[in-house]
């Protein structure tokens, strides 16, 4: 195949490799590959958010069509309703234009819109549906006003951002001891934040529940916010990074008469600014994606954060794809957007520490 | 000291020069009210003990949220009754686990007296070894193919990275309305001439599809492991071994498989951790569906506990410590592992 390619100007632009080699059969098996990765992996997130832009009528279609599509409608002189607009296929193999009245068995009764007075009967298998694409922004808009689809957005929303600032907080000035003093029981303390890494939430489900129980947070947003708030990842993400804090800066604000107190505020914390970046967005990751734990602990549909409330829904005896569809890619933008953005951020962290 | 601060580390670029901002304006009225009170602590206790000030706050969460519940969950696997506080609960002794373990015959299910938990066991493990071959193979392709000179590599890692940030219940349902009878696959197999598959249906589809759907989901984070792990590789032993016209499948044997192998244990690991626990996705995927075909272990405890009609907290609680054992020794093995990669 090498050099075989007979290709234009542009065609050799796109074709030429890096450093100018020629193609080998394993860079086209490579780039096979990256294409069916590119359709495996996005072409489901496509297909649920084209999907989610039909009307309950377009997702029962089967085999179903790849764009949002819907039946155009004529309103006709002396019909109430408008009518469904058919493209028939006459006797005499003309095609026209026809509104369709009623269907009865294999006869469908259809007028012409231009001329309302006579009814054609046609057979039915002589007609096609006239469609149209068109967006059903119902799916979306509808749920505001039919569910409390806000509140659980906002529900979410609390979860997050308040967990999100309570990790960084707590997390930063643990990690600030781990890293700036010696004392002792440190390497207890150390001990114990790795021991909770091997605790998941999986495995302590009841007690936690007792806990919060006790605590009085049973069915309010604490109960999600509070157990999960202090992680080791966090820790030793953030202990890692002021590890490679000068020293002389802190001996140097201690001479100066500076708190301790003043010395983690003042100059670790803005410091540890991209440490702390990037364990912000794996907490807000971890938050609005969390599962197990919500679902166990909140009971009560005030309280559902958006995958509970999503859960809920799909398990109804009769769900309703349009509306759920449209609530996952709510649910999906928000981590859509903070990943367009934040990419570099997110795969660096992840490759630096190993953790998610 | 302001530009010491710029010079240290990464320099303020996007978002972390934004977040510097807001926080250096909320930092400043923060500061005011709390370096008071913290000062007097400190006059109080002196500098020394100040460290065990600022551990406090993330002990007592550590406290309350994992150590404390360590010690009910014992408590509650050898406590019957169907009481939350274990003043409630009557001792049992070993009861619990000897239901757990009460077992005709251990490679039968159906002879287990608590044939549920066994079924659990089974269908983790089924899961665990496909999820762990498939996982470990498609994310080493994948860093293969995009350590090679590609165009667009980074996009390509993005494609393949972004279901990680996914919500297990959105991949879950993203994955169940293609597979649902008259969803998008099921169209695309009848188009090509064959017949519908109720695919939640048949016990060896439902697996299939869930460990398919949580390759999908996490193959990205793996991937980028291993990725930096080729990435780390010098560039001239590739360049000796090209020099001695060697192989390509030799080049991977001799070469890149044995400098990738530390990553690729951890990989290996940290996967057989996670699928011992899964949940989420196969969970709002298939139910545990059909019947109990794919019902994982943590799905059994979350069901003994909390959505049974009885809630019994001693059988969860003995379960749970079963598979807390199972997850110690694992997490043991990998910090061993993360360790000898370190150093």
């Amino acid at each position: 195949m090498t050099g075989k390619l007979r290709t234009g100007k542009l065609g050799r632009l796109l074709l030429a490799r890096r450093g100018g080699a020629s193609w080998h059969w394993t860079d086209v098996a490579s780039y096979a590959y990256l294409a069916l990765g590119v359709l495996l992996m996005f072409g489901p997130v496509l297909w649920l958010a084209l999907s989610s832009f039909k009307t309950p009528a377009a997702l029962l279609e089967f085999p179903p069509s790849l764009l949002p599509m819907a039946q155009s409608e004529v309103s006709v002189q002396g019909y109430p309703q408008p009518l469904p607009l058919f493209r028939v296929t006459m006797e005499d193999g003309s095609v026209r234009e026809l509104a369709q009245v009623r269907r009865v068995g294999i006869v469908a009764q259809m007028v012409d819109p231009a001329a309302p007075g006579q009814t054609i009967r046609v057979p039915a298998d002589r007609r096609t549906p006239v469609r149209h694409m068109a967006l059903a922004v119902e799916n979306y808009t509808d749920p505001l006003t039919q569910f409390d689809f806000l509140r659980f957005l906002r529900n979410s929303l609390v979860v997050t951002v308040v967990a999100t600032i309570i990790t960084l907080i707590i997390n930063s000035m643990a990690a600030y001891a781990l890293s700036v003093y010696e004392f002792r029981g440190k390497s207890v303390a150390m001990l114990g934040v790795i021991g909770t890494l091997m605790i998941p939430i999986t495995i302590i489900l009841a007690p936690v529940y007792l806990v919060v129980t006790k605590l009085g947070f049973v069915d309010s947003l604490w109960a999600v916010i509070l157990p999960g708030a202090a992680t080791p990842t966090g820790v030793f993400l953030l202990r890692q990074y002021m590890l490679t804090i000068p020293r002389d800066l802190i001996e140097a604000a201690r001479m100066d008469k500076a708190s301790e107190w003043r010395i983690y505020a003042r100059i670790v914390m803005p410091l540890s600014m991209p440490a702390l970046a990037v364990l912000a967005i794996f907490s807000v990751m971890w938050r609005w994606n969390e599962f197990l734990w919500p679902l166990a602990v909140l009971t009560k549909t005030e309280v559902h954060t958006l995958p509970i409330a999503l859960n809920a829904f799909q398990g109804e005896l009769q769900t309703q794809w349009h509306y759920l569809l449209a609530m996952t890619v709510v649910t999906l933008l928000p981590v859509a957007l903070v990943f367009a953005f934040l990419q570099r951020f997110i795969t660096s962290g992840i490759a630096n520490t190993g953790m998610k | 000291m302001t530009d010491t601060m710029r010079s240290h580390g990464a320099p303020a670029r996007g978002p972390s020069a934004a977040a510097a901002a807001v926080t250096t304006g909320s930092a400043n009225i923060l500061m005011r009210l709390t370096d008071p009170p913290m000062r007097a602590v400190q006059r109080l206790i002196g500098a020394a003990r100040m460290p065990y000030v600022f551990l406090l706050p993330n002990l007592l969460f550590f406290g309350l949220f994992v150590f404390l519940p360590i010690g009910i969950n014992i408590v509650f696997s050898v406590t019957g009754g169907t009481g939350l506080f274990p003043s409630e609960r009557p001792y049992v002794g070993a009861e619990h686990y000897a239901r757990l373990l009460d077992c005709g015959s251990y490679l039968e299910a159906g002879s287990c007296r608590e044939d549920l938990f066994w079924r659990g066991v089974g269908n983790t493990l089924t899961f665990t070894v496909f999820q762990m071959v498939a996982m470990v193979l498609f994310s080493l392709v994948t860093a293969l193919v995009l350590n090679r000179p590609i165009r667009g590599r980074g996009f390509f890692r993005a494609v393949y990275f972004f279901p990680v940030l996914l919500s297990p219940v959105v991949v879950a349902l993203i994955w169940k309305w293609i597979l649902q009878r008259d969803g998008l696959l099921n169209a695309v197999l009848t188009t090509a001439g064959g017949e519908k598959i109720l695919f939640f249906v048949d016990p060896g589809w439902a697996m299939f599809w869930a460990v398919f759907v949580s390759v999908w989901a996490h193959m990205g984070f793996y991937t980028l492991i291993l990725l930096a792990g080729l990435q780390a590789i010098p560039r001239d032993v590739y360049e000796a071994a090209e020099m001695d016209g060697t192989r390509p499948w030799r080049v991977f044997h001799r070469i890149t498989l044995p400098l990738l192998w530390p990553n690729l244990l951890v990989v290996l690991v940290l996967v057989l951790i996670r699928s011992v626990q899964v949940f989420d996705e196969v969970f709002v995927l298939t139910g545990g569906g059909p019947g109990t075909a794919t019902m994982m272990v943590v799905q059994y405890i979350y069901t003994t506990a909390f959505a049974n009609q009885v809630q019994n907290f001693g059988l969860a609680g003995a379960a749970s410590v079963l598979l807390g054992a199972v997850l110690f020794v694992l997490t043991l093995i990998q910090l061993f592992l993360t360790r000898r990669r370190a150093s």
